[in-house]
Formats: structure tokens, sequence, C-alpha cells
């Protein structure tokens, strides 16, 4: 019989190894993000492929999405093309194959892809697999780790998406709130069409991300993905009515109160622990009942980190655009 | 019934395939920007929705059904659109296509 | 054995050419995205090693009884929205940059610079 995942798992890799050789060789940025949006894509279909449905939901969302509107962004300021300047090419690229020969070398120990033995399978993660169900009893596993067995990790995470966007808010400055009185320059009838669609998707995206937060512990899902699909739901709005539309919708100032309103909910979760005579981040003492405590602590950061995420994509995004709308006003339709 | 299904669904991919081959060929071999973007327009959507039709008669009579069905209508609304807003921007970026007048102004 | 460790030697070469691209093009922009590069195929990397024959994705289902590794999505998971967390704010210092140089090219940079 025809092992198709293996199939699957040849070809996809190599369209990988093509786009990452077109983008290293070509000197227009703008076809380089493109295609590294392709690569963000492909990275997640491979993901799916090999089982990581969580981990292909955020890829898809953040390397297919996120990441080259952000480049795009700056593009628009900085330039589209690069000036081709070749210093020491050879000497970079003996080293190169030097460090990947040498990489090479190093996984020749490794254990065969895909064994069930390999030492990466076989203690902390049976051991998750085996109680996850009885004592958190939630149907994702990965939701359980993440949230429940590694929260102080995911703690830690939802604090630096809050510092970056106190880094980037620091480093660009924001328009602060609609100006009143300014005529707004789009006209309905220039994109009808893109308007039109997007009135009737956009609601529907928006569902789709409160579903995806609540439904975090039964399927692939969570506060990062949810928190990234809303983001990209103001954005298009944003993209499509203008800045000063999409900064009366999504405040800038009720923005930079609910990433650290985020951030301060998961961690008075975890003080309100220690103080109901548990550790810090110990859910089971939040409740009578251990498992109900595990269900409820879980629900509590997954918001927290979704609200922190969201507020936090649509304020970058929202410093990167009014950056520059200011420096080209003519194209800011 | 099986086998008409079977049948369908071969007939259906079949469909689909030669849509994906005949707009990768059409990218690559057509002359300008707005031929390339047809071709890639009908694989973005017809091709899809051929394919996901498929899944739908092999998935048969379950909660899958509906949440592909889902996808499809999905797909057939804004794959249109995407292809509809990249020539919008190539027109708008003045993007010269084969059988343009080269003295008249742009729309 | 090519089988065997196909995945990891094209990991690898990934790896490489982003690290090509970061420290032989000049382009600020660039060399992000070779980063780029490089951090997805580290990506790759963990979720290959997770992943175990005939097991299916990490969510608990009646009657199935092999599944992959779930640690090393959660490590990933993190790191995917930590690394576009330091590319926003990468991407915000080229802004910066290019406000107070009127370039981002790293020769043009270092010329200002030497003046």
């Amino acid at each position: 019989m025809i092992d198709f995942a293996l199939i699957v798992d040849v070809v996809v890799l190599a369209l990988l190894l093509v786009t990452a050789l077109a983008i290293a060789r070509m000197k227009d940025l703008f076809a380089i993000v493109m295609l590294s949006g392709i690569y963000g894509l492909l990275s997640a279909a491979f993901f799916v492929s090999l089982d990581a449905v969580d981990v292909a939901f955020t890829e898809a969302a953040v390397g297919a999405g996120i990441s080259p509107l952000l480049f795009l962004s700056v593009l628009k300021l900085t330039g589209r093309y690069e000036n081709s300047s070749h210093s020491h090419a050879l000497f970079a690229l003996l080293l190169v194959v030097v460090t990947g020969l040498m990489l090479v070398v190093g996984t020749l120990d490794m254990p065969a892809f895909g064994d069930p033995g390999s030492p990466a399978s076989s203690h902390v993660a049976v051991r998750y697999l085996e109680e996850s169900a009885r004592e958190i009893d939630i149907p994702n596993v990965v939701t359980s780790v993440l949230a429940s067995y590694r929260g102080y990790d995911t703690f830690g995470e939802a604090v630096v998406i809050f510092t970056a966007a106190v880094g980037v808010l620091s480093l660009l400055g924001l328009l602060s709130g609609p100006r009143e009185g300014r005529e707004s320059p789009v006209r309905m009838a220039d994109h009808l069409v893109l308007r039109l669609i997007s009135e009737m998707l956009i609601p529907l995206i928006l569902l789709f991300a409160l579903y995806v937060q609540f439904h975090g512990e039964y399927g692939p899902g969570g506060g990062f993905q949810a928190g990234v699909i809303f983001a990209a739901a103001i954005i298009l709005y944003s993209m499509l009515f203008g800045l000063h539309a999409a900064q009366s919708v999504a405040r800038p100032a009720v923005l930079r109160a609910l990433a650290a309103i985020g951030v301060l909910v998961y961690g008075s979760v975890g003080v309100v622990s220690m103080l109901s005579g548990g550790t810090f981040l110990d859910y089971s003492v939040l409740s009578d009942d251990p498992v109900s405590g595990q269900h409820l602590g879980i629900i509590v950061i997954e918001l927290g980190v979704g609200v922190t995420v969201a507020s936090t994509m649509i304020l970058i995004f929202f410093a990167f655009t009014s950056r520059s709308d200011a420096a080209h006003p003519e194209s800011s339709r | 019934m099986d086998t008409v299904i079977t049948i369908a669904s071969g007939v259906f991919a079949v469909f689909g395939i030669v849509l994906i081959l005949s707009g990768g060929l059409g990218v690559m071999r057509l002359p300008d920007f707005y031929s390339r973007m047809h071709a890639a327009g009908v694989t973005e959507t017809l091709a899809a929705f051929f394919i996901v039709l498929v899944l739908m008669l092999e998935v048969g009579w379950s909660i899958g059904l509906f949440k592909l069905l889902f996808i499809m209508l999905f797909v057939l609304i804004t794959s249109p659109t995407a292809s509809h807003a990249l020539t919008k921007a190539a027109r708008h970026g003045r993007l010269r296509a084969e059988g343009d007048d080269p003295e008249a102004g742009s729309p | 054995m090519i089988m065997d460790l196909y995945n990891y030697w094209v990991v690898i070469a990934l790896m490489m050419i982003g690290f090509y691209s970061v420290i032989v093009r000049g382009n600020l922009v660039k060399k992000l995205i070779g980063l780029n590069i490089f951090q997805t195929s580290v990506f790759i990397f963990y979720i290959s090693v997770g992943k175990v024959d005939g097991g299916t994705a990490p969510i608990l289902v009646d009657g199935v009884t092999l599944y992959s590794n779930p640690l090393p999505h959660v490590l990933i998971l993190t790191a995917i929205v930590v690394g576009i967390a330091t590319l926003a704010l990468a991407l915000a210092l080229v802004v910066r940059i290019k406000d107070a140089y009127g370039t981002v090219e790293e020769e043009e940079i270092r010329e200002i610079d030497e003046q």
C-alpha cells in the first residue's frame, strides 16, 4: 500500500525548500513577503499532516496572516527593492555549508522520525496523556498542558506579548482616538464589492473568534488563535473603511487598558489560588471539586490570554498604519 | 448507491485536478498579469469547490458534511473577492494589460 | 535511513538558507525575513520530533489509544506567538532606523555612522 502520509511529508518539505530558496535569491521585497506568507501556509499544512492541529491553526493565522501584514506595512515606509550588495558572499556560503554539515552529523544519532519509543515521547508526555483525562478532564490535551500543567510558561508568554505591545507603542507612538470633524476621503462606491463582502463576513469572523476561544478545550483552538482571528477582523475593517473608522470602533485607549487587563486577569487567578490555600496557578483549589476548579481556571486564563493577544495585535497594526498614513497621506484611502 | 457516489466523486475529483493543472499552466504561460489572474481565479474558486464536493460525497451524512458545506460557501464567497481585489489593485497601480492602448488614460 | 532522517535534513537546509539570508544580505527587512525562515524551520523540527507513527492528533477520543506527543505542540504554540511579538518589535526598530538614517541598507548605515 502506498503510504500517503509519507508522500505528503516529502512533497510539502520539498515545496518549503523551493520557496525558501526563492526567498533567498529574489530582490523584490514585496514578492519576498508574499512568498513568506506562502511559506507560512505550507508549514501550516505540514503541521496538519504531522497531527499538530493546534499549531497548524496558530501558524496559519500568524504566519500567513499577521506576519506578511506587518511586513507590508513596513515596506510601505522603507521601500520595495533591496540594493544588491554581495559583501563576502563566498565566505558566508562556506560558513553556512560547514555549519550545515556539522548539524547533519549531529542528527545521525537521532531516533528515527515517528518512532513511538523515542525519548521525547517516553517520559513526561506519557504521563500527561494518561493523567489528563483523570485530573483535568478536557479532551484537548494540548490545551490542558498549555493552560494547566505548563501554565506558568503560558503566563510568561502573555507577559511577552504585552511587553511587545508596550515596546512597539513606545517606539512608534499612536494617534489617540479618532480626529473629530475630519472628512473621510474614502468613498463607498470606490470599493463596493470589497465593502459589501466584508460587511457580510466581519460579524462571522468575530463570531468564529469567540467560538474558537471557548471551544479550545474540545478541539483545536484556545486563547491565542481566538485573539489573532479577532484582531484579523478588526484589521480587515480598518483596511477597507479607513483607520479613523476603525479607531472609533476599537478605541486605542480601551485597547491599551484591555491588553493590561488580560495579563492582570491571568496573574489574579494565580494570586487567588494562593489565597485559597494552594500554590501559584494551582487551579484545583478554586472550587470545591478539583476537576471543576481546573475547568474554571482554564477558562479564565484562556480569556485573559485571548483579550491580551487581540488588543496587542490591533494596537501594533494601528501603530504601523498610523505611521505609514502620516508618511503617505494620499494613499491612506 | 455506493457505486454512484464513488463514480461521481471520481469524476468531480478529475474535474478539480484538471482545473488545478490548467490554472498552474495558465499562470506560467499566459502573457500578462490580468490573464494570469483569470487562470489563478478559476483554480481558487472552482477547483476548491470541486475538491470540497468530493470530500462531502466521501464523508456522507454526518456533522462533517455541514462543516464542509460551510467551508465551500466561504471559499465561494471569498475567492472571487480576492481575485477582484488583486485585479483592482493592479488597475489602480496602472499595470499595463496586453491589449492596452498606450495613449489612452487609465479608467 | 534517509527516510528516517529526511525531515531533519530538510530542516537543516531551511535553517541554513535562513542563516545565509541573515548574514549576506544588507537590507534589514530581508534579514528579518531570513530570521523568520530560520524560526519556522525550528518549529518544523520540534513537531517532527513529536510525531508518533500511527498516532493521531492529541485530542482524546473514545477508541483511540495512540496519540502524537502533545508536549512539542505546546512549546511551539508558545514559540510562534512569541516570535510574532519579537518580529513586531524588530519591525518597529527598523521603522525608527529608517527615520533616523534615511535608509535600511546596512552598509549605508555604517557609512553614515562613520562620518
